[in-house]
């Protein structure tokens, strides 16, 4: 039961960020290899920032930085290269990657920081019988409520029927007058605010953020994004919360007397193989194939 | 690519003789004169190893268009197989003494060893190649990412530990040094012998680029259609390749091994093969000599020449803001200016040629002359 | 006559739209022969299931009297197919364009695809790869030496017919169009084949280059004792040099026979709303 409740709220963690991945994918064709860090850049500066002013400061505070730098990163690192082959945004967005990391480093002096207790979030309740804390139970709601609202701008708004028309043909809606520089800072602000929810959440179940704290999940969303049909948004996140019960229920597992523990990460990977091999369009993506 | 007469052709040889002449002497030079905790010698031994590493992964992606990032697993079997099968005798027991009996109990001569590192690095790739090298380009890359990270937890898997050591580091392991010891050569510092296993593997890639096969992968890498229409099979050379690259790979992790003196998982992470990529990206995607060069210089800047960055003082300049970390800020500040406005990176497609070297210099003079009169010539206007 | 390349009742269908329809045809030896067709008519999707692009969902076809592709409904096809000839083939059996070529079929395509970063040399060159009897180990070390200078010769030699031997250290890209097609063709010929597949050689020519493009194809045939056959738009073309035309629209054959008897025939005419015996 702890395992489950565990990997629900995992799951969800993984959701929101792998909606930043998924939506970047379906407008830019891009694997958006910096969003794993800008995840762990939001946990750094909220460690930062609720020492110097009060929570409820503090987290809108974290939202709106990270809009601002997942925003930056796009105008800086991905926007001149829009003409370019795939292969160099790719080996950008890796360099962008590398480069928060470093930053981070630099920043932390290569210490682990200490997570900021949020009063409520981190106190503990008992359902089920299993005591667990109440971002555990807050994440699965708020997620389906932030992707709720995600699907209704997509659906009903301007800029979301805009994102749509890119990210079946970039060039064509171009031409049909959308503004494509709108639509992908959109993407980004949309990508990197629920990135930062996640990162709260994801947070406040572990006690400290590292440089490299955003790459494990980072990948992992990464993998839930194509698990689920890259580019559609409700297959990230049945695949997110797939992925975050699988692996931890498979700590749960033992076979023969041993313990999968140490494969929980692996496994994930192992999935996506899988997936690649036999379905690489994932469970609600399109199959697109090459015209000669 | 330049077409070269053959009257320079047989200039170019000859340049080439008398620039790795010059090379072999000033680094038996090294070797013989300085110690080996010289920051020189550190430099040159890991930018062999690198060097070996970039190449390998620039044939797979600059030369083959394959966006594979599996090369940190690679060379993690590597050293492995090299670190396993590596172990002093004397102190095997010590080593392994938190995994139980090792069940490796003999030393394998260095030479011997390496090629199995390769070879077994070339395997597992074989494997892993019949399912990936289907997929499309930045399918490619997340599932040979996956594959990399999955080779490391298995073999950090304690129910391994009596071959790998689990989590806890294989060390004693065999050297040059150790292996020389007592002959004459034991006061060197043991930069040839890097040298000479990067030479090789590197010597190999360049010719396989040069032979009709090299010709098939860059027609892959040009026009997948259109290569396979001219009769390429590609599943077979993608995986010539794949299988290629990752026997180099493997090498260059098993060097690493000889480099450190003890293996563990920790080093080879998906990072390193950004950070392999990156280099790649620097030296020229496609040109073997722009990766031999960007893997010395990327080795040199970070281990020596911005080491004053990260310890207050660079330059002459003390500040406060030089402390741990400022150095590889400004790095990841400089390949991000390479990625973004030296797309090319130091050599571009094209290769280094000595001759080439030895015009330049020739030219020089003519050609600050030329500017210096141009500089006139417009101050008169 | 020497048949080369024999279609039986090809059909294509993508999910409920039926491209080619039960298309038979047949190509023998020393032949020049055109398919033709209005916009949408399925001549690519035809040119793609006899290149192995595509699997063609019912039908056989046959190289040189021997089969090479066949193929049956199946999968959701069986439930789907509304072609003709259903159970009448059993074999399946698919090549991938690679084998075909091994063959002696070698394609050209619509959008030039040549090798981009290559020079013309080096792009002729590399198709001479699939005829090597060196293996990895001997090619890398250089070992083949023989064959490669062999290679190079007849590459030169190639290039010196088709005429772009004064070219030939010219980066293929930066060549004018024209000379582009030539060098595509070029490459095609350094794979040796018996049957040159052409697909829409003039696409995008202006009528001196197409006229220029006709004569070198009457002449590739000639020189190179080679079978052709190609899908064109220009009517000129396909009128002046083929010896058979076969017509289709919907998918579907609706003549066949020589060039004055395709210009006469009334369902031609139809299908193209009376423009045939002009310029498109």
């Amino acid at each position: 039961m702890d395992y489950l409740l565990a990997g629900i709220s995992v799951g969800g963690q993984y959701a929101l960020i792998a909606i930043g991945y998924t939506m970047v994918y379906g407008i830019l064709r891009l694997i958006n290899f910096a969003h794993g860090d800008i995840f762990m850049v939001a946990g750094l500066i909220m460690v930062y920032a609720t020492t110097a002013m009060p929570l409820y400061l503090s987290i809108p505070f974290v939202l709106l930085v990270t809009v601002i730098i997942g925003v930056t990163i796009e105008r800086v690192a991905y926007k001149p290269l829009r003409s370019a082959p795939r292969m160099s945004v790719m080996i950008s967005a890796i360099g962008v990657s590398y480069t928060l990391q470093n930053i981070a480093l630099y920043a932390t002096g290569g210490l682990a920081k200490v997570y900021p207790t949020i009063p409520f979030l981190s106190n503990t309740v008992k359902i089920f019988g299993a005591t667990t804390k109440w971002v555990t139970v807050i994440t699965p709601v708020l997620t389906i409520a932030l992707v709720l609202g995600l699907v209704a701008i997509i659906k009903f708004t301007k800029i979301g029927i805009a994102m749509r028309a890119v990210s079946k043909d970039f060039e064509t809606s171009q031409l049909m007058g959308v503004k494509i520089n709108r639509v992908i800072s959109m993407t980004f602000v949309i990508g990197s605010f629920l990135a930062a929810v996640g990162s709260i959440l994801y947070f406040s179940n572990y006690p400290s953020v590292v440089p490299t704290s955003g790459s494990m999940p980072g990948l992992k969303s990464f993998v839930a994004a194509v698990f689920g049909g890259i580019g559609s948004i409700p297959g990230a996140v049945v695949g997110a919360f797939i992925i975050g019960i699988c692996e931890n229920l498979i700590r749960a597992v033992s076979i023969g007397g041993v313990s999968l523990t140490p494969f929980s990460d692996a496994f994930t990977f192992a999935l996506l193989i899988v997936i690649l091999c036999v379905k690489p369009s994932g469970l609600f993506g399109e199959k697109v194939t090459d015209k000669v | 690519m330049k077409i070269l007469s053959p009257a320079d052709k047989k200039k170019n040889t000859v340049c080439n003789l008398i620039m790795f002449a010059a090379l072999i002497a000033v680094l038996i030079y090294i070797d013989a004169t300085s110690l080996s905790v010289d920051m020189i010698v550190k430099v040159l031994q890991k930018g062999c190893v690198y060097a070996i590493v970039v190449v390998s992964m620039n044939l797979l992606n600059g030369f083959t268009g394959l966006f594979s990032l599996g090369q940190a697993g690679f060379m993690l079997i590597g050293a492995y197989m090299y670190s396993v099968f590596s172990v002093d005798n004397a102190s095997r027991e010590m080593v392994y003494s938190f995994s139980g009996k090792p069940v490796i109990n003999f030393q394998l001569p260095i030479i011997v060893a390496i090629i199995l590192a390769g070879l077994a690095a070339a395997l597992f790739s074989f494997l892993i190649g019949l399912p990936v090298l289907k997929l499309k380009s930045d399918y490619l890359a997340i599932a040979t990412l996956g594959f990399a990270e999955i080779l490391r937890t298995i073999i950090q898997w304690d129910k391994f530990g009596r071959v790998t050591n689990g989590s806890f580091p294989i060390s004693q392991l065999n050297t040059f040094k150790a292996r020389l010891a007592d002959t004459a050569f034991a006061k060197m510092s043991f930069v040839i012998p890097f040298f000479i296993v990067a030479v090789i593997c590197i010597g190999i890639i360049t010719l396989m680029i040069h032979s009709t096969y090299g010709r098939a992968f860059k027609a892959i890498r040009d026009d997948e259609v259109a290569a396979e229409a001219m009769g390429i099979n590609l599943a077979k050379h993608k995986m010539i390749s794949f299988v290629t690259s990752s026997f180099f790979a493997g090498i260059g992790g098993a060097l690493y091994a000889v480099f450190v003196g003890s293996t563990n998982a920790a080093p080879f992470t998906s990072a390193l093969t950004y950070e392999i990529l990156l280099i790649v990206v620097i030296g020229g995607i496609g040109s073997i000599t722009g990766s031999i060069l960007a893997s010395f210089l990327y080795i040199a800047s970070q281990e020596w020449w911005l080491r004053g960055l990260d310890s207050g003082t660079f330059m002459g300049i003390t500040s406060p803001i030089f402390r741990n970390g400022f150095r590889l800020v400004v790095f990841s500040v400089i390949i991000m200016i390479f990625v973004l406005f030296f797309r090319n990176g130091i050599m571009g497609d094209r290769e280094f040629s000595s001759l080439g070297i030895y015009r330049a210099i020739k030219n020089l003079p003519g050609k600050i002359a030329g500017k210096f009169k141009k500089s006139k010539a417009e101050v008169q206007e | 006559m020497e048949s080369v390349l024999r279609l039986c009742d090809i059909t294509m269908q993508f999910g409920g739209v039926i491209a080619v329809n039960n298309l038979s045809m047949e190509v023998n030896k020393g032949e020049i022969v055109a398919l033709i067709g209005p916009n949408g008519a399925g001549k690519t999707t035809a040119f793609n299931a006899i290149t192995g692009v595509y699997e063609p969902t019912n039908g056989a076809i046959y190289y040189k009297d021997k089969l090479v592709i066949s193929n049956k409904p199946r999968g959701k096809m069986k439930k789907l197919y509304a072609g003709e000839n259903n159970g009448k083939y059993h074999t399946v059996m698919s090549k991938t364009p690679d084998k075909l070529t091994k063959l002696g079929m070698a394609r050209t395509f619509q959008n030039i695809r040549l090798f981009k970063s290559m020079t013309v040399f080096e792009n002729v060159l590399t198709a001479k790869h699939l005829r090597r009897k060196s293996n990895l180990f001997t090619a890398t070390f250089h070992l083949n030496y023989k064959e490669e200078a062999k290679m190079r010769a007849e590459t030169l030699e190639l290039l010196e017919l088709v005429d772009l031997l004064d070219v030939k250290d010219e980066l293929a890209t930066s060549l004018p169009y024209g000379k582009q097609r030539k060098l595509e063709i070029a490459r095609a010929l350094a794979t040796n084949p018996e049957l040159l597949l052409l697909d829409e050689p003039a696409a995008g020519m202006n009528p001196q280059e197409t006229e220029e493009l006709t004569e070198f194809i009457r002449t590739v045939r000639e020189k190179f004792d080679i079978t052709i056959l190609l899908i064109e738009h220009h009517m000129n073309l396909v009128m002046d040099i083929s010896d058979r035309i076969y017509v289709i629209d919907f998918g579907k054959e609706i003549a066949e026979g020589t060039p004055a008897e395709i210009q006469s025939n009334q369902k031609v005419i139809d299908a193209y709303l009376g423009v045939a015996e002009e310029d498109e």
